[in-house]
């Protein structure tokens, strides 16, 4: 039983909306590449073939639609759908085709594709990496391209060696007839490229996996230790300038007027322009030789700046979500809520969940590059982004060029947790309008758009503010007899191309994702509530789950002191009906030594289990209050993602979401505004967890054949309330609010 | 005008004065394995070797290393310990993003010339300065201790 996520209903409905049929996409070999290319390409779809007299001049990664290459050494280069920015997808994905390919893993290789037709995700036809999507929707897709590439290799051995195909075995990338003679894949890959891509292919078993489901290290891992690893941040064209720009101080804001003469005076700096920016702002952008003159002439510029009407203001709003946290706002689910007159006890709780910033370690950039004339007019842009065909799209308008005139080169991203998949393109459309005023001004140099760090903590796109109330009456015997819950929650998606299709009645789903639709058998009724606040906000890691495991969690917890029964029995009995949330609850628990194993005096245990993006997440934490603040000693995971592609990379996601959601506990891990001002700033203000709160994590995987679910987000919700559910053991008093404070 | 060594190579950066070490790394040498993350020394991810001491490049003036040697991640692989560390990192699969990998390196490197044996005390105050967003500091912390036994 796997509740879709909202983010499971974008695709489709965008696809709907876009009249895009990814299931009419053929497999098709490429032109003009040596060795054996095999690709995709959306039948009927315009310049998917790549142009006469250009092919030859394309390495085959280049070529519109590329997925495989092998060359005529055997090396085998796959082009990766998805941005890599930690969560593994690049290596993941080119173990499932490699898989079926039966290529020889060290001789495999993967690139990031550029946005394309053919790179759109085929569930959703939207190229876009996001809601721990990348390998349960590109899983078969992988091995359908690997088993192709791999029947073709086979069909041109049985040709060569004339004998029947059925009797040519493969192997870590070597054709093998039944009489002994052999081949590497580089050596047949030019015959095999003389044949058609087979319609249909049979696909391996799950016992024949040689890759798939076995741990491996990162295909990265050595790039990314040594510095030789490319992002966006570090990309450079010949004759290139830096830009930083000039923000109002208030979302929104806009420029009244602005004095320059000190800052061009700085010795590097090119120019200022006014710029338009993302959501009507205006701002004034720098354009120098280098990072430091454009910081050093951003500092001396004299801006005096119009402010907007509405000024969000934490107190303000905190009392404005507060008071309606009383009202009972848009239906989310209904419930039957009788049980509440007849109730013995009641508990009735508040939640409070700040702005969250993403904070992703490289802050955001993209270089943007003009060139040609007419119709040969082209925009280059190389930037790490989640979201390539909104972005295609947003920059192509405002450039007025047409999408396939603009070309994205995805690159290697450090991190991101949503922050780059913005349905605005609010930092491409940015880097687009800079390029415009730059054109304006008669000028031509490709230019880095760059954002510092205070740029991208006081930016906006943050997680929602969002406050939860919870009234649960419970019977005699301790059993829930009602339970109603009001959520108050900005939308993400209003005002967004998603709104049309993706709110319903009113309701934006990423704001009650894990209540309205809780695994847990309960007589709830869930109501929310939209305000609208001048802030930009957006999906953070696990979005709408950040909040909702949190609340649920606790509240079992809560339930489980009043009824007076053990936490872990009473969630395994309202858990009934759904084996995957018992199979990790279980594990997790089984191996943590719960219930076994004793604590030492001033410890505590706090579990809790939760499903997001199809997978399911428990976390068993031992914690202790050292100085007044929550000291983890240690975590115990377990998840149920179905088939774990990498396990080792399973495991990475999970410890890094334990990471990032210990990060939301801490002290000062909160974005407020003051008069429409946000107060943080750098690391210096909003807090990030370090070496020393991270404790030793223990992730088990439940074993399972059937299709993978997501990874990247779901070990993240449940954490912070198994801290809170142990310090309520230890303390008597709930958390009701995050960061935690005690 | 600053004159000072770079991996072993005398370099002259014809820039301001006030110019930090890393815009001068990255954009003047295009030596860009070191990272900006913050420009404010809270994050560690632009950490260089300044006469053999792990600095924060983003905060230091280009004028203050007049003269001396400096060694970034391009480079410190070259020496015993950096290569002992950066294989442990490829075998404990350390990097997520690796975006502050090239900082975290530099800071362990630093580390185990001092300290041929840390424990997670050590380790957790030779490291606090590098933010890693992703989450590795379970896996860091294992491959400083893969590293040292190999050195010892």
């Amino acid at each position: 039983m796997t509740e879709p996520s909202i983010m499971d209903r974008i695709g489709p409905a965008w696809r709907a909306a876009a009249g895009t049929d990814m299931s009419r996409r053929r497999f098709i070999k490429l032109t003009g590449a040596s060795g054996l290319a095999v690709g995709l390409v959306s039948a009927g779809a315009a310049g998917a073939a790549t142009p006469k007299g250009v092919a030859g001049k394309l390495k085959p990664g280049q070529q519109p639609g590329a997925f495989v290459h092998i060359d005529r050494k055997g090396v085998v280069t796959i082009q990766i759908n998805r941005l890599e920015f930690g969560q593994g997808s690049q290596t993941g994905l080119a173990r499932i085709l490699a898989d079926e390919l039966d290529a020889d893993w060290s001789s495999v290789r993967a690139e990031l594709a550029p946005a394309g037709e053919a790179y759109k995700d085929p569930a959703f036809g939207l190229q876009m990496t996001g809601g721990s999507n990348s390998i349960q929707n590109s899983f078969t897709q992988y091995r359908e391209l690997g088993a192709r590439v791999r029947a073709m290799l086979v069909e041109a051995a049985a040709r060569k060696w004339k004998v029947d195909a059925a009797t040519v075995r493969t192997r870590a990338g070597r054709l093998i007839a039944a009489d002994g003679r052999s081949a590497g894949y580089g050596e047949m890959s030019e015959a095999a490229m003389a044949l058609p891509v087979p319609a249909s292919v049979t696909l391996k078993k799950s016992g024949e996996f040689r890759l798939i489901g076995k741990p491996a290290n990162r295909l990265d891992a050595a790039d990314k230790s040594t510095g030789r690893q490319t992002f966006g941040m570090d990309m450079r064209r010949p004759g290139m300038k830096t830009v930083l720009i000039a923000r109002p101080p208030h979302f929104g804001g806009t420029v009244a007027s602005f004095d320059a003469a000190q800052a061009q005076a700085v010795k590097g700096v090119d120019s200022a322009m006014q710029v338009e920016l993302d959501r009507g702002a205006t701002g004034v952008a720098i354009v120098a030789d280098g990072f430091w003159p454009a910081s050093m002439g951003r500092d001396r510029l004299k801006i005096q700046w119009k402010a907007p009407a509405e000024l969000p203001d934490s107190r303000k709003l905190d009392a404005q979500f507060g008071a309606l946290l009383g009202r009972d706002g848009l239906p989310a689910r209904a419930g039957d809520l009788s049980g509440m007159a007849g109730a013995k006890k009641t508990i009735k709780a508040d939640f409070h969940f700040p702005f969250l910033a993403h904070a992703p370690m490289e802050p955001l950039n993209a270089v943007i590059e003009m060139s040609g004339t007419g119709d040969g007019r082209r925009c280059d842009i190389w930037t790490g982004t989640q979201f390539q065909t909104i972005d295609q799209a947003t920059v192509a308008k405002i450039l007025k060029l047409k999408p396939q005139q603009v070309r994205i080169h995805t690159m290697f991203a450090g991190g991101g947790f949503g922050r780059r998949a913005t349905p605005t393109a609010d930092y491409l459309a940015d880097t687009a309008r800079v390029m415009k005023a730059w054109l304006a001004a008669g000028r031509s140099e490709p230019l880095k758009v760059v954002w510092t760090r205070e740029d991208d903590i006081r930016g906006g796109y943050y997680r929602p503010l969002t406050m939860h109330r919870a009234e649960i009456g419970l019977g005699e015997d301790g059993r829930i007899a009602a339970w109603k819950h009001t959520i108050v929650s900005p939308s993400i998606l209003k005002g967004t191309p998603f709104e049309a299709f993706l709110v319903k009645d009113g309701v934006d789903g990423t704001a009650v994702e894990g209540v309205a639709d809780t695994a847990y058998d309960l007589p709830i009724a869930v109501s929310v509530h939209h305000p609208a606040v001048n802030v930009p906000m957006l999906w953070w890691r696990s979005v709408g789950h950040t909040h909702s495991a949190f609340v649920m969690e606790t509240l079992i917890d809560r339930i489980a002191r009043e009824a007076g029964r053990d936490p872990v029995a009473l969630r395994r009995d309202l858990l009934g009906k759904h084996p995957r949330h018992l199979a990790a609850l279980d594990l997790a628990v089984r191996k943590s030594g719960y219930g076994k194993k004793s604590l030492p005096a001033g410890r505590a245990w706090g579990t809790a289990v939760h499903e997001s993006f199809r997978s399911v997440v428990a976390h068993v934490v031992e914690l202790s209050i050292e100085d007044g603040a929550p000291t983890l000693h240690r975590v115990t995971s377990a998840i149920h993602c179905n088939l774990a592609v990498n396990p080792r990379s399973v495991e990475a996601q999970i410890e890094g979401a334990v990471l990032m959601a210990i990060g939301t506990t801490l002290d000062g891990a909160e974005i407020t505004l003051r008069d429409g001002v946000v107060e943080q700033s750098n690391f210096d203000s909003y807090a990030m967890p370090r070496m020393p709160d991270m404790p030793p994590v223990d992730v088990h995987i439940v074993p399972s054949g059937d299709p993978p679910t997501g990874v990247g987000e779901p070990g993240l919700p449940p954490l912070a309330p198994a801290m809170a559910n142990a310090i309520f053991a230890l303390t008597g008093k709930p958390v009701e609010s995050l960061p935690i404070r005690l | 005008m600053a004159s000072f060594k770079v991996n072993g190579r005398s370099v002259t950066a014809d820039v301001d004065d006030s110019t930090p070490l890393l815009w001068v790394l990255r954009d003047s040498l295009n030596l860009t394995g070191t990272k900006y993350g913050c420009g404010v020394a809270q994050c560690g991810a632009c950490t260089v070797h300044l006469d053999g001491q792990p600095v924060r490049s983003c905060v230091t003036p280009v004028a203050d290393v007049e003269g001396a040697s400096v060694v970034t991640i391009e480079q410190v692989g070259s020496g015993r310990i950096g290569q002992a560390v950066q294989k442990a990192w490829v075998e404990k699969d350390v990097p997520q993003c690796g975006y502050c990998q090239s900082g975290q390196v530099m800071s362990a490197v630093a580390l185990l010339r001092d300290n041929a044996a840390p424990g997670d005390a050590d380790i957790d105050e030779a490291m606090e300065g590098n933010i890693c967003r992703c989450g590795t500091y379970g896996r860091i912390r294992a491959a400083i201790k893969v590293a040292a036994a190999n050195l010892n």
